[in-house]
């Protein structure tokens, strides 16, 4: 059972680097925006546009 | 076809033409009965155009997944020349070293999921566009763009024309000092939680390990190892607790944050002692779930908030930040601040005048209702003086500057509603009251305890008394309050309330004082066609006369007359569109000069020279016959004697405070038209439902007295109770004079009610409403009418009931766990058990309490279309 003297901070440091990644994450600006992606996932299967917007008539 | 559209197509009647972009009704006037799709301005129909031909149509449908009101699209048409200038370069756009640019849009107009499909094709419809990202937070898109093959206004004139209109992300500094807070945050909320985790797992462990056999050696190592942990998520994402009740003290108040404090500080203390001793209870899983619960309810509290504001600062975003000045024969657009006294500057019609001035050339009118009050626009000619903030509502003119800045008479407004603001008193919330009150009780408590457990040894006195204060630490209350006020915000949000802090929720759930202000709050603040006196069969031709009028009088003729032909309008100025406009009660009193009208068209029907004549109407050519449409001196001036029905109708229209245009054809008078600022349709009910909630209306005006008057009685409010021709001194004075502890709440929507709304207790700031209102108002209700100030009334008393409920309980929890700590039988197993049931069931109450009704309106469809 001594085994658990080694594998508990092993552990530990494992579930650190996690807390790491999720610091890079959060600097990364990963969690800056919590309300669009949702929504991004239902445009899949939303018909992409044919056409362009053409330039406008009366360039001032 | 949209869902508006065929509702339209099967039963095609006038009154339920809803426009095809937006879904807003459609004004009798821009009905045309051949075409297929009916709009309500021309700015969606323009949007409408501009969607089908790019293939966008998936957009509607997109749109009716959720529950958005409608909103009119008003493209500007603007060329947006100023997003190519060398200085908005430097200031906006950011080159990356592939050569690509970015640049962050704030856009008006964004509402939802739609919204962000739409402007996230931008790359799809525009060539040379290579990315497009839209927060629908910040309403802010980020444009990546390849300036060789083409400049950003041509960005900027697509977004437009898709019905956002752009305008640059001023604020960055302020978004970036939100983003590292958000950010700070959000990794504090990642550091408590993953120390939860970790300290329960080995807390699972030493509970098992208690009830078989666990060698001394490995729980002491458990017990370290806990230790270390709970002292990292106590010291670190803990700290935010320790500070706000350090700076609570300093000012001798309390916070629920005192109680919380006095839990984590003791308990930890308390276990760390007892880890290096190596002897009782420690309770670091309990501690450290404690401070991961109380950050989740504090993010989310503080997430929510953050969208109130950044919607209400959004708004700021969305004032002219750019003038013309004129420069020798050129015209130049410059930023306001680079503007100077004597300058000439030349403000279109529908903008906003910069600064004070002087009328310089052209002449015009304009609207200061959102200054003064004053509902009904001013005319202006060559020397006539201007305020900043006015809206041009005619045609061009050129200003001589005379005041700018701080020296206007809006700056000086501004200083008011800054000492207002820091008169007003602070209100102490709830929740911190009832922490104040917690701390007391449980100190008490605590000190009994352990008078009473130190007769018996200290060492089991000092672990009774931990115990006590851990498990009524009011976790649950730091907890369940934000997540209601969170809740209650958010849910007030996606119905265009937005509430910029949870005091003011409290508040409005008493009782109290409720000041309105008149024009734009209680009325629809623009002119309308009240009464038409006079055969219907001669309103096409006011219809086809007015058409091209940009006068409010003529655009009120415009709007509430049907038209005959399939013309669309100009695009409608700045203004509330959608509502339609009473139908004039038509009598036909005597026979027109000609057995019918006939109806205006081409050929022999055709009106002619139409002269807008500047004196107080306008004249036109029609069957040979001559046309006046004016006020009745105007039509006087031409030589024509009203019939005694209209003279009669004029009367009654000028007594009940109605400007009366009069229609002569042929120099016989036909017809009149009373037109003023009607009160809204909802008006009249929503002051009798707040009046039975408990709240006393009262109406302050800047408008006449008489006109004040008039409005309190169509909308039931007493006569004594309306004051008008107050000016923004005498409002904030009568909000400030305090009788009683009564609540006082002031609804305006005015730059002259701004120093009221600030030194209120709350302060509401209606749809429409000026700048420096917003900035000063607690609540923004960006959706016409009063209907939602019941709305916000009600969810305020509902979400109070709910965090009083949720302190009951809690209390009753609490009670119990006291209890059995005082007795002696509480463990840290017992206190990990309570804690999670206790959390869960008040969490329960909360989202059942507030999200199950959320979806309640409160008046019928019937009532709040006005039909």
């Amino acid at each position: 059972m001594t085994v658990l003297f080694v594998i508990l901070p092993i552990a530990i440091v494992m579930a650190g680097a996690g807390v790491a990644a999720f610091f890079w994450a959060v600097h990364r600006g990963q969690f800056d925006d919590l309300d669009t992606p949702r929504y991004r996932a239902l445009f899949d299967d939303v018909e992409e546009p044919t056409g362009g917007i053409r330039r406008m008539k009366s360039e001032r | 076809m949209t869902i508006a559209a065929e509702r339209f197509s099967t039963t095609l009647r006038v009154e339920e033409a809803c426009c095809a972009h937006c879904g807003l009704p459609v004004p009798a006037g821009l009905i045309e009965p051949s075409a297929e799709h009916q709009f309500c301005c021309a700015g969606c129909d323009a949007v409408f155009q501009t969607l089908h031909s790019c293939g966008l149509e998936a957009y509607y449908r997109l749109r009716e997944l959720g529950d958005v009101a409608p909103r009119a699209a008003r493209p500007t048409e603007s060329a947006f020349q100023s997003f190519d200038s060398p200085t908005f370069h430097g200031l906006y756009v950011q080159e990356r070293p592939d050569g690509l640019c970015c640049a962050d849009l704030a856009l008006e107009g964004i509402t939802c999921a739609a919204c962000v499909w739409l402007v996230e094709r931008l790359p799809r419809v525009l060539d040379g566009v290579i990315e497009a990202r839209l927060s629908l937070r910040e309403a802010t898109v980020r444009v990546t763009w390849d300036r060789r093959k083409l400049p950003l206004s041509r960005v900027g004139q697509a977004l437009d024309r898709l019905g956002y209109t752009p305008h640059p992300a001023r604020d960055e500094l302020a978004r970036e000092i939100h983003r590292r807070e958000a950010r700070r945050r959000m990794i504090h909320l990642g550091v408590a939680g993953a120390i939860m985790g970790n300290t329960m797992l080995l807390a699972l462990a030493l509970y098992a390990g208690s009830y078989g056999q666990m060698e001394e050696q490995y729980r002491m190592f458990f017990r370290w190892l806990s230790a270390g942990l709970a002292s990292i998520s106590l010291a670190w994402p803990g700290s935010t607790f320790f500070r706000s009740a350090w700076a609570a003290l300093r000012m001798r108040t309390t916070n629920l944050d005192v109680p919380i404090s006095l839990a984590l500080l003791v308990g930890g203390v308390a276990g760390l002692v007892n880890v290096v001793l190596n002897r009782g209870e420690i309770y670091f899983d309990s501690l450290t779930v404690l401070t991961f619960l109380l950050l989740v309810g504090r993010f989310i509290q503080y997430r929510q908030q953050r969208w109130a504001d950044d919607a209400v600062g959004l708004l700021f975003n969305l004032t002219p930040s750019s003038c013309r000045v004129v420069r020798g024969d050129e015209v130049i657009e410059v930023p306001v601040e680079a503007l100077h006294e004597r300058d000439v500057i030349e403000v279109r019609a529908g903008e906003l005048f910069p600064a004070d001035g002087v009328v310089r050339e052209g002449k015009s009118t304009v609207n200061q209702a959102l200054l003064t009050g004053e509902s009904m626009p001013t005319p202006i000619l060559a020397g006539d003086s201007v305020h900043a903030g006015a809206q041009n509502v005619g045609s061009v003119v050129r200003v001589v500057v005379e005041k700018i800045g701080r020296d206007t008479r809006v700056g000086k407004l501004v200083g008011l509603i800054e000492r207002g603001v820091l008169e007003k008193p602070k209100i102490q919330q709830f929740a911190d009251r009832v922490g104040g009150i917690f701390t007391v009780v449980v100190s008490i408590i605590a000190a009994a305890v352990f008078a009473f457990w130190c007769r018996h040894s200290l060492a089991l006195a000092i672990d009774h008394t931990v115990a006590l204060l851990i498990v009524t630490c009011p976790c649950v209350l730091g907890l369940a309050t934000p997540l209601a006020l969170a809740m209650a915000i958010g849910g007030l949000a996606r119905r265009d309330i937005l509430v910029k802090s949870g005091a003011a929720l409290e508040r409005l759930s008493g009782r109290g004082r409720l000041m309105l202000d008149k024009t734009g709050t209680l009325t629809e603040g623009r002119l309308r066609m009240i009464e038409w006196v006079g055969d219907e069969s001669w309103k096409p031709l006011v219809n086809e006369i007015e058409r091209n009028s940009n006068h409010p009088v003529g655009r009120a003729l415009f709007e509430a007359t049907p038209g005959v032909a399939g013309i669309l309008p100009p695009p409608v100025l700045r203004g509330r569109v959608g509502e339609r406009a009473v139908e004039g009660r038509g009598r036909a009193t005597e026979p027109p000069p000609q057995p019918s009208p006939g109806i205006p068209g081409e050929g022999e029907n055709a009106v002619r020279d139409v002269i807008e004549r500047g004196d107080g109407g306008l004249s036109a050519v029609w069957q040979k016959k001559d046309i006046f449409i004016g006020s009745p001196i105007f039509v006087s001036r031409k030589g024509i004697t009203p019939s005694q029905s209209i003279n009669e109708a004029i009367e009654r229209f000028e007594n009940s405070g109605l400007t009366a245009i009069v229609l002569a054809v042929a120099g016989q008078t036909v017809a009149a038209a009373g037109l003023g600022d009607r009160v809204r349709h909802d008006s009249r009910r929503s002051v009798q439902v707040l009046r039975q909630s408990g709240w006393q209306p009262q109406i302050l005006s800047g408008d006449a007295r008489e006109v004040a008057k008039k409005v309190a009685e169509q909308v039931g409010i007493d006569d004594a109770a309306a004051r008008g021709a107050l000016s923004p001194e005498q409002k904030l004075s009568i909000v400030t004079e305090r009788k009683t502890k009564d609540v006082t709440v002031m609804v305006g929507d005015g730059v002259n009610d701004a120093a009221a709304l600030a030194a209120a207790d709350v302060g509401i700031a209606v749809h429409g409403g000026a700048e420096a209102s917003l900035s000063a108002a607690d609540v923004y209700i960006a959706r016409p009418g009063l209907e939602p100030l019941v709305e916000l009334v009600h969810t305020s008393r509902r979400t109070m009931r709910v965090i009083r409920r949720n302190l009951a309980v809690s209390l009753g929890y609490n009670v119990l766990a006291a209890a059995a700590a005082a007795a002696g039988w509480m463990t840290p197993l017992h206190a990990a058990i309570l804690m999670p049931i206790s959390s869960v069931s008040v969490l329960a109450l909360t989202v059942v309490g507030i999200a199950g009704r959320r979806g309640t309106r409160f008046f019928s469809k019937q009532e709040r279309v006005g039909v």
